[in-house]
């Protein structure tokens, strides 16, 4: 591949031909601020904040859609630059709640990070505060659109990634704000719940229902795994908190899915806490399912395999896998029918 | 699979997720995966985005193929005749490739032949898809420079499965869509880790790595230091049905996913004994003499294989929930009072062990599985995984061309059964609902059953959306609200089988494949009345 040298903050960068010079600028290590730009999505250049001082140009153009060329020289934290960042922030805030303290988003919101980095507290354009609705009409995705910035990554996730559309910018100007068609309820234009526009939403404007108020970002350590349900694979990582999952957040370099869920995937994990989860042992005495301990279960469990075995055979005895558990346990419980009750009456639902 | 692995030498897909989706063309057949693999429904709808062809024969009008070019809406069951009519029209026009014939196949002759009597009218008066429509999907899977065949279970849950597979196997054998980038034969496995399940051995007729139970003990009476059995076990359904007298089930609900639910409960309930290992109090462990808990995926580790083969890892967030243990280590306990010495700490030595028994998982290494991704056959440490099957040629040497004939549904709508139940999953839902009826969101979107029936047989029945009707079939009925909908055509009635409150495999019947002893979930007879 055909690689170019540019200069970022004085420093020689050897990039694809191709890059952009955001691009470019992260592969060096140079972390340049974003709100509207996934790796996964179109670039759009619509937020600015990752705007750059390039030798020779006289505006500060949008890195994440400005093509990298040999020899180009590039200031990403310039004085220029970071005015216009400062600048940047304090129109956005001007339409955004500074609930930062019961914002569930608070910790996880990247308009919040980069207030920080610029040290912008408050907004200094004062005025009308566009009306944009709270609206919660299904029982995954509550959509705050007072806190919604206009970067779009929803808009371009549901069209690029899901190819749904199901939602798109109405209106203009001050008006223009993120809705499903006619207003009305996200599945009624088509949503299906993937969640993926609320895990790139920057500013909490799109919240999870589902572990909704169960700890803040920083509360919550991450666990990388895979997903429960089908047969794709999707890498997904449990959020964990006091012992307790408390929610799911996409894992982006997972291999099959690259941070894209399913509903059952992004929202269906909370079966794990369930008051219906089997906590104990049940043995059956009197007729009943009673409460029983792990020796007299599994006493129970031997003594009842034994006896058919004793009485007709190995072949009387048969073994029902799981597609659900792990290599491991089917690997395991297909030696323990070999090899204990020696017989090879062992299946699993593959053709259910 | 059984199929698969017959004329190809494998049964799993032969290409990866995103190369079979980046196919110039897609022929998906009895899948509906937008709602069944939704990332991979969501992939396939990127590829049309991007150019791709899409040919969905299904009778249903799911969301894909509404978004199809040609939407091939046959009759439920009538897939082998479809099949043979694309592969006779790809003939009568020269668009087999037949190079690829004679390099890697054998028996193309008599499948020629025998596809010859598959006129375009021929297969039109069986599937009820137009002349017209079969003549382009023909025209459009033959033409591609490479295609990809994806299917589920609407191939395979029918009496006539096998033949189904092995049909797709000669389309795809004859254009020579096989082992290149972009082609295959795909079929997308339904639950998280039925691949695993497979490639362990948890299979009556073959051990780990698919060795059959003829060469047990040559293969694993060393290994294992035991001597082993070496007839064909029992399937699930001859297991149920009265085979055995002790069962011990983990985590499988087959009251609510086995057919002939009534039949199910009655042989559940004349077993001597029924142990039931889970997470939840399924309708299964409710019968159950023992039930032991286990601890759900987010509370215990090890790897899970996905559709394409690919091994991943599972890491433990939590402590196992109340006094549930990992299945692992149940299974450890009872073997132990069984009286097998077995110590495995931790489910990294047990992959160890796989390591050696299944050479296809030769190369992979527990500890870095999770930045690993290969897929195998990966037989050594530095080998580079697979994700392309069948490459350098079937990999049983030549594949074979299997002739099949279409023979209709087990059991046919007549007189007194008018309609034709077809069964299958929701977005929303998961196999018996036993995970997302107890999670909270989705539980309370879809909370019951909404049979879905054509708006020209809900009018002729006098009934709405919302409307409660009693489904009956030769086994039983159940009652359930509907949804009017062109989604199913005439006479076809869907309903899925998530539902205990409208259990649809009360409904199904028994009729298996006689090869894979797949049971015909998708086709069964029913009368409709509405509940008044």
């Amino acid at each position: 591949m055909k690689k170019i040298n540019l200069t970022i903050n004085g420093m020689t960068v050897t990039a694809p031909a191709g890059s952009t010079v955001l691009e470019a600028a992260r592969l060096a290590g140079v972390d340049v601020p974003t709100l509207c730009h996934h790796r996964e999505l179109t670039a759009d250049g619509c937020c600015r904040m990752c705007v750059v001082e390039v030798e020779g140009n006289h505006n500060l153009p949008a890195s994440c859609v400005l093509p990298a060329s040999d020899g180009m020289k590039i200031e990403t934290e310039s004085q220029a630059v970071v005015t216009a960042r400062k600048n940047i922030l304090r129109l956005m805030l001007s339409n955004h709640p500074l609930d930062c303290l019961t914002c569930e988003t608070a910790g996880g919101c990247r308009l919040q990070d980069y207030c920080y980095r610029y040290d912008v507290g408050e907004t200094t354009f004062i005025g009308d505060v566009a009306d944009r609705p709270k609206v919660q009409c299904n029982p995954f995705i509550l959509r705050d659109y007072r806190k919604c910035i206009l970067c779009g990554l929803c808009v371009r996730a549901c069209r690029e990634v899901q190819c749904n559309d199901a939602i798109d910018f109405i209106n203009r100007g001050f008006e223009s704000q993120v809705a499903a068609p006619f207003g009305e309820g996200l599945e009624e234009g088509g949503c299906t719940f993937c969640g993926l526009c609320l895990d790139l939403c920057p500013s909490g404007a799109l919240q999870s229902l589902v572990g909704h108020g169960e700890g803040r970002v920083w509360e919550r350590k991450t666990v990388t795994t895979t997903c429960t349900y089908c047969g794709v694979g999707c890498r997904l990582k449990l959020q964990v908190n006091d012992g307790q999952v408390v929610g799911i957040s996409p894992d982006f370099d997972g291999p099959v899915n690259r941070g894209h869920m399913c509903v059952k995937g992004r929202f269906g994990w909370d079966f794990i806490h369930s008051p219906n989860r089997l906590k104990t042992p049940l043995v059956r005495k009197d007729g009943r399912l009673q409460e029983a301990t792990w020796d007299e279960a599994l006493d129970a469990v031997a003594r009842g395999l034994e006896q058919t075995r004793d009485q007709h055979g190995s072949s009387a005895l048969g073994v029902l896998s799981s597609a659900r558990c792990t290599n491991e346990e089917n690997y395991l419980l297909q030696k323990l029918a070999r090899v204990a009750l020696g017989t090879n009456n062992i299946d699993h639902c593959a053709r259910l | 699979m059984a199929g698969l692995a017959t004329v190809l030498g494998s049964g799993a897909m032969t290409n990866s997720i995103d190369d079979a989706t980046k196919a110039s063309t897609i022929l998906l057949m009895g899948s509906n995966a937008t709602e069944t693999h939704p990332v991979i429904g969501a992939k396939i709808k990127q590829a049309i985005r991007k150019g791709s062809k899409l040919v969905v024969a299904d009778p249903r009008k799911t969301e894909l193929a509404r978004l199809a070019d040609i939407h091939l809406q046959l009759k439920p069951g009538t897939d082998a005749a479809l099949l043979n009519g694309l592969l006779h029209i790809i003939i009568d026009k020269h668009l087999v490739d037949k190079e690829y014939i004679s390099q890697h196949t054998e028996g193309y002759e008599q499948l020629a032949e025998q596809v010859k009597s598959y006129t375009p009218e021929r297969v039109s008066a069986i599937t009820g898809v137009p002349v017209h429509l079969i003549h382009q999907a023909a025209l459009t899977y033959g033409r591609a420079a490479a295609a990809a065949v994806l299917y589920t279970m609407g191939i395979t849950q029918h009496s006539n499965g096998t033949d189904n597979v092995l049909a797709i196997a000669n389309l795809a054998l004859a254009t020579g869509n096989l082992g290149r980038p972009g082609t295959g034969i795909n079929p997308l496995r339904g639950q998280n880790n039925v691949q695993g399940s497979c490639d362990m051995g948890a299979l009556p007729n073959v051990l780990p790595g698919y060795v059959p139970v003829e060469q047990a003990n040559q293969r694993f009476g060393q290994i294992w230091q035991a001597q082993l059995p070496e007839q064909k076990g029992m399937t699930v359904g001859q297991m149920i049905d009265g085979g055995v007298r002790a069962l011990y089930v983990m985590g499988e609900n087959p009251m609510l996913s086995d057919p002939d639910g009534s039949h199910v409960a009655q042989c559940l309930d004349n077993l001597d004994f029924l142990v039931v290992q889970d997470i939840f109090l399924t309708e299964t462990a409710e019968r159950a003499d023992v039930v032991l808990p286990a601890a759900s995926f987010a509370e215990k580790e090890g790897s899970f294989t996905n559709t394409e083969r690919r091994v991943q890892k599972v890491n433990q967030a939590i402590a196992p929930v109340g006094q549930s243990r990992p299945d692992w280590q149940i299974i450890c306990d009872i073997a132990q009072r069984l009286g097998h010495n077995w110590h495995y700490s931790f489910p990294g030595e047990i992959f160890a062990e796989i390591n050696q028994a299944v050479p296809a998982y030769g190369g992979f290494d527990y500890n870095s599985l999770e930045s690993d991704g290969r897929h195998w056959p990966c037989p050594e440490t530095d080998h580079p995984g697979t994700p392309i099957l069948h490459a350098q040629g079937p990999a049983r040497g030549r594949g074979v061309f299997t002739a099949v004939d279409y023979k209709g549904p087990g059991e046919a709508a007549d007189e007194q059964y008018p309609y034709t139940l077809t069964t299958g999953r929701i977005l929303f839902h998961y196999h018996t609902g036993t995970m997302t009826r107890n999670a909270r969101g989705l539980g309370k979107h879809r909370k019951e059953e909404q049979a879905e029936i054509n708006p020209a047989d809900a009018a002729a029945l006098g009934i709405a959306s919302g409307d409660r009707v009693k489904i009956t079939s030769r086994r039983g009925s159940v009652e359930t609200a509907v949804i009017v909908t062109d989604r199913v055509p005439e006479k076809v009635v869907f309903m899925t089988f998530h539902f205990r409150e409208s259990a649809a495999n009360i409904l199904t019947g028994n009729f298996v494949d006689p090869v894979s002893l797949t049971p015909e979930l998708k086709v069964a007879a029913v009368a409709i009345e509405k509940v008044v």
